[in-house]
Parts: structure tokens; C-alpha cells; sequence
């Protein structure tokens, strides 16, 4: 079932003709018979879970928005998609930008945004224009401006391009970039809600999430409810990469098994050449990734499915989480010392740089990762490595300290041994790599 | 330093965007800008002219254009390869891509080749994991990077730089 990408394919569908053939904007008409409170309400029921990487509930976030007399309230679109292994803004923006589009208009009245800006990676030059193309259209078909339907709701929405830096995808660090500074998260309190962009009242959502108003408009939000598992409602989208046959932008509606999704032919259609399957990091490079023993079985045997709950059964020990939806596949031949590695300078490179831990933790993580796997690391480089990552998580303004924690926590507690083969086997590490071993096997019973 | 009128034009439009004195907001698009305008790089004075356009202290510029990775503060070749080595374009062989691209020009990264045309620039992940390997080269990205693509994509910037010249 799909509810977002179901008319990705359609001819022109980019274009305000196509989309409003087919059912487009059709939740603004319905949205703005409503009250901007209704409009929340439906959120609320509908159970929509932010699609950034929190998964913190959308129609609640949104309650907590201040409404003081006289002050103007923003709305802010996440486009910022930076996470290593994310590619699903991109396709829903490049594929469905008027789908964006449309949630924004009725969020922005749910809200009582009169001036909404989309704030987008600035490598996504391309899509800048998509989108403007998007909103000039939609105000000459009288869906934005002034007066909309002549129910005196007013609403524009402009494009805001960054400056290429990862950080500037945490709220409050976006914040500060649209407001032309550094991207240097803030001290929370005060929340965006409260003070955000210009210190006014601001709602910062993800561009997944603000499409999925649309359908939960449509539907209603009970019927949205329905589809998914438990907490897990409505449908995701997942981009899958790394080692699997079909790379891409797959929804699904949070019941498929983790084993399907990476197995069928529906989703991934397996991993190139035959090879094995050894590891996968199912939300973004910031969760913590999983050998393929504990991916397709929970610790207690159970099946793994792909939602918020069961990815994150056995917490860190054996579990991992939902994230961002950026499913990266390891296959047997790939070096789980070196990805890790790429993933520190990443974090090492993305530190803003205002907190201690993070930007000298990040570096030193880095320096010793690279001399690991570069055939110049110690023993007792791992028990440092782990015991500078216990020592940034947690201690930092802004959660990017615990996601660049993270990886390498579950790279050493799932991997040690092939850490330690690269310190043991300087010379050979640089030759070939440390292969399946026992990743593979049956997990062993739990003490 | 001085934009041509159409992009003064849409450095005015841009600056409409914001409320009444928030004018400062525009300045990542505006250094956008000013960086096409001016080869693809910032000096000071191009960044003293953009603070001179939002009404705002040079150094508040300045602060901005060194903390984003997409300006650069130094000349740059015309044409700035951009290749992503991040973990997942990693798993699919961006290691070599580099390789061949560093062995082909003669260059290691952050630099630029002597004709000025090339800059190899390493980047971190640009959202195109699904597409690996890939690089950005200015408003579009290279996607599904094998050795014989990057032949043809440096052929095809040597043959438009002949053309322009
Ligand atoms: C370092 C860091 C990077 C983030 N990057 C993004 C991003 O690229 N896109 C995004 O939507 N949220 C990102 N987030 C999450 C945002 O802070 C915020 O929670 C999200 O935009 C809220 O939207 P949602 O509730 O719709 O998920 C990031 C958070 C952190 C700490
Ligand atoms: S945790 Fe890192 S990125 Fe976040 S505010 Fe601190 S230094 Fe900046
Ligand atoms: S890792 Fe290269 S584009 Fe994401």
C-alpha cells in the first residue's frame, strides 16, 4: 500500500496539471473547511511519528506550539537530509514536489503560518528549482498568497538554500542558518516551539512527515492509524543502499520483516553476486549497526520487522533503531573497521565545534580508527575508542555527540574481534578483509 | 566586485523573502551568488559587497562564508569535482573512483591542476547513497561513477573549455 510515492510514476505528475488530476490538493480543500485545531486533531489520531530520525509524535509537537497574541508563528520544512545513507526528501522532493507542497499549505494553516520556508542541503541545487517551480505554480492556481479559497487564510512559502554542513539539520542549528549564522545548535530551553526562527513561536518537521499530512487530510486520521503496527502507524519511506541489487526509494507500510525487505524482490532483491549478508545499519549512519545474526532474529528469537519497535528491541545490546529510514547493506567482503571509520571522519567534520567532547572526541575517535585501519593501531586503541565514545554521549548541547557516539559503541560491542584482528594483522588488513567469520552463525544463547 | 542586473535583480527579490529587518537571512542564498559571480570562490571583497548589500558587519559575513563547506575561500578550478567517500558510496567503490580520478589529473585532493581547470575536492555524503559512486560537479550531481564515465565527463568539461575560451 502506498500512500505518498503512489503517483510517482506518472507522467508529468511533477507538474501542477498531472498532480491536480490526480487528486492533488485536494487535502487543502478539505483542510481549510475545517478549524486549524480539527487539523491538528486529525494528526493527532492519525499517530504520525516524525520521520527525521526522532519519531516523535507530529500532532503533539505541534500542541506544544505557543500562541501569543500579536506575535507571528513559522513553520519551518526540514530538507536539510544529511545523514549518511538518506536520500528520501530527495525523491519525494525531485518525483512529488507539489505532494510537499500541499502538506505545507495545510500545515501551515494547522498551524497559522502565514510565511513557511523550506529549508534544503545546498547540494540539492536542482531541486531548488523544482521546487520554486512547484510554489509559482501553486500560487497561480490561487493555492497560495493571499485570501486562499477566500477563507482569509494567508500563506507564502519560500526556499531557503544551506550551505552544505550536516548540523545544520538539528532544529535549532537550522534555525540559526536560515537566520544567515553559523549553524551552532542552541541551548535548549527554550524550545523552537516557544522561541525558534526570529525567537517567534516555530515548528521545525521533516519533509516526510509534512507529506503525510496530505493523506492523513484524506483518509482521516483514524484510517491512517489503521495501516501499520502498534505505535509504528501509517507508512515510511525507506532508501535502501550499500551491497543490495536495487538501490532506491522504497514505502512500505511497516509490517514487512527486515529479512524481506532486504530479500524480495519488491524492496532490495538481495545482495549482488550471491554473497552473504554481514551487517546492516537500517536507519542512517547514526544508529547503531547490527551483525546480520541479530537483523533478521531479535534476541529472543523473534521475527525483526521493519518499524520503530521491533528495530530497537534489546535496545543497543542486540537491537537498533528506525532513524532517518537509510538502510545501508554490508555484504561479506566489506570492512567494517573502514566504514566505520568514514563514518567518524564524517562526525569529525560535521562538529560545529562548540562543545569539547564532541569536537576533540570526534577527532580523536577518527585519528585512532584511521590508524586501526591503517595497520598502526594497539590493543589498547579499542578500549580508548570505547571509552572516548562513552565519554561524548550525553555530555553535549546538541544530539550529534551521540550520533557520531554511536556507530563506533556498536562497531567495537559487535565487532571487536575483527578490531582486533587489524591490530594483530597490520599487514594483512591492508590486503584483504576480515570476511564473514562467525557473523553469520546462529546467534549463540543469550546468558 | 558588483553583480550583473539580473543578479541584482534576484538578490533583491531573495532579500524580500524575509520580514522587515531580518534582511540577514538571505545571506547564505546571496553568498551562493556572489561565489557563481565571482569563478566559483570568495574573496574579500565580493564578501565585504554582499555586507554591504544586507546592511550587516563584514565580519558577520565573513563568520558564515568560513563555517559552510560549500564556499570556498580559496581559488578553484572551473571545473570543482566534488566526490563523496562516505561509508555507503564507500561499499560501492568510491576508494577508486578517487584513485583513478587523483592518477588521471595528476592532482591530490584540494587541489587543482596547473591549467586551472580541475579542483578534486573530497566530500562527505551529498544524499546520493542509492547512486554510487557519485560526485557533485556545480549544479548537478554524477551519479552511477564508473572509470570510463569519468573519462567522458572530463572529456566533455575540456571540450566546453575550449569552447568558452
Ligand atoms: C545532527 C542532527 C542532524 C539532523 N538532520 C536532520 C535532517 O537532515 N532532516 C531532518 O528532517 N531532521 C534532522 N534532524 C532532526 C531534527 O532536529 C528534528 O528533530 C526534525 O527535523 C523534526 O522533524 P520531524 O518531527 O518531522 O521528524 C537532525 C538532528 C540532528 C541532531
Ligand atoms: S554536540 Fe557537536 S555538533 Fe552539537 S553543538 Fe556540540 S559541538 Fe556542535
Ligand atoms: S554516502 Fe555518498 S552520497 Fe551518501
Amino acid at each position: 500500500m502506498k500512500l505518498l510515492l503512489e503517483n510517482a510514476h506518472i507522467e508529468g505528475i511533477r507538474f501542477y496539471e498531472a498532480y491536480r488530476k490526480h487528486g492533488g490538493y485536494r487535502a487543502v480543500e478539505k483542510a481549510l473547511k475545517m478549524t486549524p485545531e480539527e487539523v491538528v486533531e486529525e494528526v493527532k489520531k492519525s499517530g504520525l511519528r516524525g520521520r527525521g530520525g526522532a519519531g516523535f509524535p507530529t500532532g503533539m509537537k505541534w500542541s506544544f506550539l505557543a500562541k501569543p497574541e500579536g506575535v507571528p508563528r513559522h513553520l519551518v520544512c526540514n530538507a536539510d537530509e544529511s545523514e549518511p545513507g538518506t536520500f528520501k526528501d530527495r525523491y519525494l522532493m525531485e518525483f512529488l514536489p507539489h505532494l510537499l507542497v500541499e502538506g505545507l499549505i495545510v500545515s501551515s494553516f494547522a498551524l497559522g503560518s502565514n510565511l513557511t520556508y523550506i529549508y534544503i542541503r545546498g547540494e540539492y541545487a536542482w531541486i531548488v528549482d523544482i521546487l520554486e517551480q512547484a510554489i509559482t505554480e501553486a500560487r497561480n492556481n490561487g493555492w497560495l498568497g493571499k485570501n486562499i479559497l477566500g477563507t482569509g487564510f494567508d500563506c507564502e512559502i519560500y526556499v531557503q538554500r544551506g550551505g552544505g554542513a550536516y548540523i545544520c539539520g538539528e532544529e535549532t542549528a537550522l534555525i540559526e542558518s536560515l537566520e544567515g549564522k553559523r549553524g551552532n545548535p542552541r541551548i535548549k530551553p527554550p524550545f523552537p516551539a516557544i522561541q525558534g526562527l526570529w525567537m517567534r513561536p516555530t515548528v521545525v518537521n521533516n519533509v516526510e512527515t509534512l507529506a503525510a499530512v496530505v493523506p492523513i487530510i484524506n483518509m482521516g486520521g483514524e484510517e491512517y492509524a489503521k495501516i501499520g503496527v502498534g505505535r509504528s502507524t501509517g507508512t515510511k519511506l525507506i532508501s535502501a543502499c550499500g551491497n543490495i541489487n536495487k538501490p532506491g526509494v522504497y514505502e512500505i507500510t511497516m509490517k514487512e520483516s527486515v529479512e524481506e525487505f532486504i530479500y524480495s524482490d519488491e524492496y532490495c532483491g538481495g545482495i549482488p553476486k550471491g554473497k552473504k549478508l554481514k551487517a546492516c545499519i537500517p536507519g542512517g549512519s547514526s544508529v547503531p549497526i547490527v551483525p546480520s545474526n541479530l537483523l533478521f532474529r531479535t534476541a529472543k528469537g523473534e521475527t525483526r520487522y521493519m518499524n520503530y519497535e521491533s528495530l530497537s528491541d534489546g535496545g543497543f545490546a542486540t537491537g537498533t533503531m528506525m532513524g532517518s529510514g537509510g538502510f545501508i547493506v554490508l555484504d561479506e567482503d566489506q570492512c567494517v573497521v573502514r566504514h566505520t571509520m568514514t563514518l567518524a571522519r564524517f562526525y569529525n567534520h560535521e562538529s560545529c565545534g562548540q562543545c569539547s567532547p564532541c569536537r576533540e572526541g570526534t577527532g580523536w575517535m577518527y585519528k585512532i580508527l584511521k590508524n586501526i585501519e591503517y595497520g598502526k593501531g594497539k590493543m589498547s586503541d579499542i578500549d580508548l575508542l570505547w571509552d572516548i565514545q562513552s565519554k561524548i554521549e550525553g555530555n553535549t548541547i546538541c544530539p550529534l555527540g551521540d550520533a557520531a557516539a554511536w556507530p563506533v559503541a556498536a562497531a567495537i560491542r559487535h565487532f571487536r574481534d575483527e578490531f582486533e584482528w587489524h591490530v594483530t594483522h597490520p599487514d594483512e588488513a591492508q590486503v584483504r578483509n576480515f570476511g564473514l567469520a562467525h557473523y553469520a552463525d546462529p546467534l549463540p544463547a543469550m546468558a | 566586485m558588483k553583480f550583473s542586473e539580473e543578479k541584482q535583480k534576484l538578490a533583491e527579490e531573495i532579500i524580500a523573502r524575509y520580514p522587515e529587518g531580518k534582511q540577514k537571512s538571505a545571506l547564505i542564498p546571496l553568498l551562493h551568488i556572489a561565489q557563481e559571480e565571482n569563478k566559483g570562490w570568495l574573496d574579500i571583497p565580493t564578501m565585504d559587497y554582499v555586507a554591504g548589500l544586507l546592511k550587516i558587519l563584514p565580519i558577520e559575513v565573513y563568520e558564515v562564508a568560513t563555517f559552510y563547506t560549500m564556499f570556498n575561500l580559496k581559488p578553484v578550478g572551473t571545473y570543482v569535482f566534488e566526490v563523496c567517500r562516505t561509508g555507503p558510496c564507500m561499499l560501492n567503490g568510491s576508494d577508486e573512483i578517487i584513485q583513478y580520478i587523483k592518477d588521471k589529473l595528476g592532482i591530490q585532493e584540494g587541489e587543482t591542476t596547473p591549467d586551472g581547470l580541475f579542483t578534486l575536492k573530497p566530500a562527505e555524503c551529498l544524499g546520493a547513497c542509492g547512486y554510487a559512486p557519485m560526485m557533485q560537479l556545480g549544479k548537478f550531481y554524477k551519479e552511477h561513477l564508473t572509470k570510463e564515465k569519468v573519462d567522458q565527463i572530463i572529456d566533455e568539461c575540456r571540450k566546453n573549455a575550449a569552447i568558452n575560451n
